[in-house]
């Protein structure tokens, strides 16, 4: 089986405390620890799983810049076979429905049959997975966290609510969103950077691609972000000051108060 | 104006809390606006949810197919497209179904999709000025969307007040012969119920809940410790789970565990709005987080800025000697 596998670099919220920049326009990104996007690594470990069962090959692909082909060497050390870096100037600013469309391109290039996203990056859309499918008018499920091989299709699971899980037959070619939880995600050492730090690469950009940067990039977003701030804390916690033998008794205070301590 | 559509999701005849939210939403984008519920089923219950949000909404719109006998996305989609006016405005609750609908029938309908708005500023001409959040819930932002070719918007549930006001008094108009054709290369086949645990959590009176800020494995021990000293059980967020550290039944959120416990005392877990959706009734929270932005803070009670591996035995040795 052929698989593409979408993936995205983001601030790795897990190691940063997110903050706004004084002009209220970004985000502090000087100090940030990037890595590849959470749900993406689970996507690119499926993937694996799957081609080491029914045979074939997985290529990273990612929009982005320079910088993003690290996120890809990484993925590509788990054990993808290929990475495709789409970069240009004018696929700057792009929204997620121009992200769409520049991945829709890409993979018309090539001969997949079975297109992985994660299921929501760092701005929490969840929505590139979805278009894409609708761009290609391929099937679609998003939220998946089982995923079975049959001939010329998959049985899929959705995460759905209370930890109930919907199963699907989805024909092939599909596109499907992956959360997490899915599979353990292999560790990738030093070592497994290293061995990849020399394959190459290809980039495509607008006309590699043959699309109009100008219809994909910041110019044709119709979803625009303005700033960013903290959101208002409304009343907030009370919280608790002092040393921490002071905190402590507040609070089993607190908790005897309100049924905390049995 | 464009026309306004809601999204009705609902169980077993009854509809979703989402329902009358996403009429509070539609009101702040269009106060005047005429909004019209979507509400797509299959047989016998499916009339008592279309009078029930015809007393909310200006219309209901019934859609009894087979093919809704189950809430099917992919269906839904074809459907929605041959029905909806092409400029039209449709909120649809950000859930399991939104997420698997909506993304895709933006570009089916060529129109703008908005994901997992938790505000409305308003209308400005063709502009709709929103509120979204990004990184988890960290940061906040203004988002303002051309909406000139129509919008599918998804609203996140239980941020808007529902919409109490019973003003709607429209018609159920059934559209049932106009859906064209809605078959589909993705098959529902069943549903799988979520596993029963060691521990019932939803019960629990007082839960020591363990996020991320556990850090490792072996400090979950550390957890348990507390939560016996207080004669409570151990739940968590979602990571623990993905990381298989603790049971898929321990976990609480959208997706795992409704639970309603007296106290629930949140330990490393930022907040996200999924995990907290899965915190019902109003319980007194309290947080611990060494991260003093942690979304977790705007909802609990009471918080300490700690590092729950240094804090947490000590609480726990404190809570002994009592």
């Amino acid at each position: 089986m052929e698989i593409l596998v979408c993936v995205k670099r983001v601030p790795d919220t897990a190691e940063n405390e997110i903050e706004i920049n004084s002009e209220g326009n970004d985000i502090e990104r000087d100090d940030l620890v990037y890595s590849v996007n959470e749900w993406d690594n689970y996507a690119v470990e499926e993937a694996i799983q799957i081609v080491d069962k029914v045979g074939g090959s997985v290529t990273v692909v990612t929009v982005g810049d320079e910088e993003s082909e690290e996120v890809l060497r990484r993925e590509m050390a788990m054990g993808a076979q290929n990475g495709l870096l789409l970069t240009d100037d004018g696929f700057e600013g792009a929204d997620g429905k121009g992200t769409a469309s520049i991945l829709a391109a890409a993979v018309k290039k090539g001969n997949y049959d079975l297109i992985l996203t994660g299921a929501q990056a760092d701005d929490g859309a969840a929505e590139v997975g979805g278009m894409l499918a609708a761009m290609l008018d391929y099937p679609y499920a998003s939220l998946v966290n089982t995923i079975e091989t049959q001939d010329g299709k998959l049985k899929v699971g959705r995460e759905v609510e209370g930890g109930n899980q919907d199963m699907y037959e989805i024909e092939l070619p599909c596109v499907l969103s992956i959360q997490t939880g899915i599979n353990e995600p292999r560790y990738v050492g030093i070592r497994g950077i290293r061995k990849v730090a020399s394959v190459e690469i290809p980039e495509y950009g607008a006309s590699d691609l043959g699309i109009d940067a100008s219809s994909v990039g910041g110019d044709a977003a119709k979803v625009k972000r303005m700033d960013y701030f903290m959101p208002e804390m409304g009343e907030g916690a009370e919280m608790l000051e002092g040393s921490t033998e002071e905190i402590i008794e507040k609070l089993i205070e607190y908790l005897k108060a309100k049924g905390g301590l049995k | 104006m464009a026309d306004i559509f809601a999204y009705i999701e609902h169980n077993q005849g009854v509809a979703e809390d989402s329902a009358l939210e996403l009429l509070t939403a539609a009101k702040k984008i269009s106060p005047d606006a005429a909004v019209t519920a979507i509400v797509m089923g299959s047989g016998g219950d499916l009339d008592k949810v279309c009078n029930e949000m015809a007393a909310s909404y200006n219309a209901v719109w019934k859609i009894d197919n087979a093919a809704f006998s189950f809430p099917d996305a992919e269906a839904a989609r074809k459907a929605l497209v041959n029905i909806l006016p092409g400029d039209c405005v449709l909120l649809v609750p950000h859930a399991h179904l939104g997420m698997d609908l909506s993304p895709g029938l933006s570009i089916k309908m060529d129109s703008t999709f908005i994901s997992d708005i938790v505000d409305v500023e308003g209308l400005d001409g063709n502009t709709l000025k929103v509120i979204r959040q990004e990184f988890a819930g960290q940061v906040s932002t203004h988002v303002h969307a051309d909406i000139a070719n129509g919008a599918v918007v998804n609203v996140r549930p239980g941020v808007f007040q529902p919409d109490e006001s019973k003003a709607g008094g429209g018609e159920v108009v059934d559209k049932s012969g106009d859906l064209g054709d809605v078959s589909v290369k993705r098959k529902y086949l069943e549903t799988v119920e979520a596993e029963a645990g060691e521990v019932d959590i939803t019960k629990s009176e007082v839960l020591v809940s363990v996020g991320r800020g556990v850090e490792e494995e072996d400090n979950i021990e550390t957890i348990f410790d507390l939560a016996e000293a207080m004669g409570a059980d151990v739940s968590c967020s979602r990571p623990i789970v993905d990381a298989k550290w603790l049971e898929k039944p321990r976990q609480v959120g959208t997706s795992g565990q409704t639970v309603k416990p007296k106290v629930y005392m949140a330990l490393g877990i930022s907040g996200s709005f999924q995990h907290m959706g899965g915190v019902k009734g109003n319980p007194f929270i309290v947080a611990v987080n060494k991260n003093p932005k942690a979304p977790i803070f705007q909802v609990a009670d009471v918080g300490v800025e700690a590092d729950i591996l240094e804090f947490v035995p000590e609480l726990t040795e404190k809570i002994k000697e009592l």
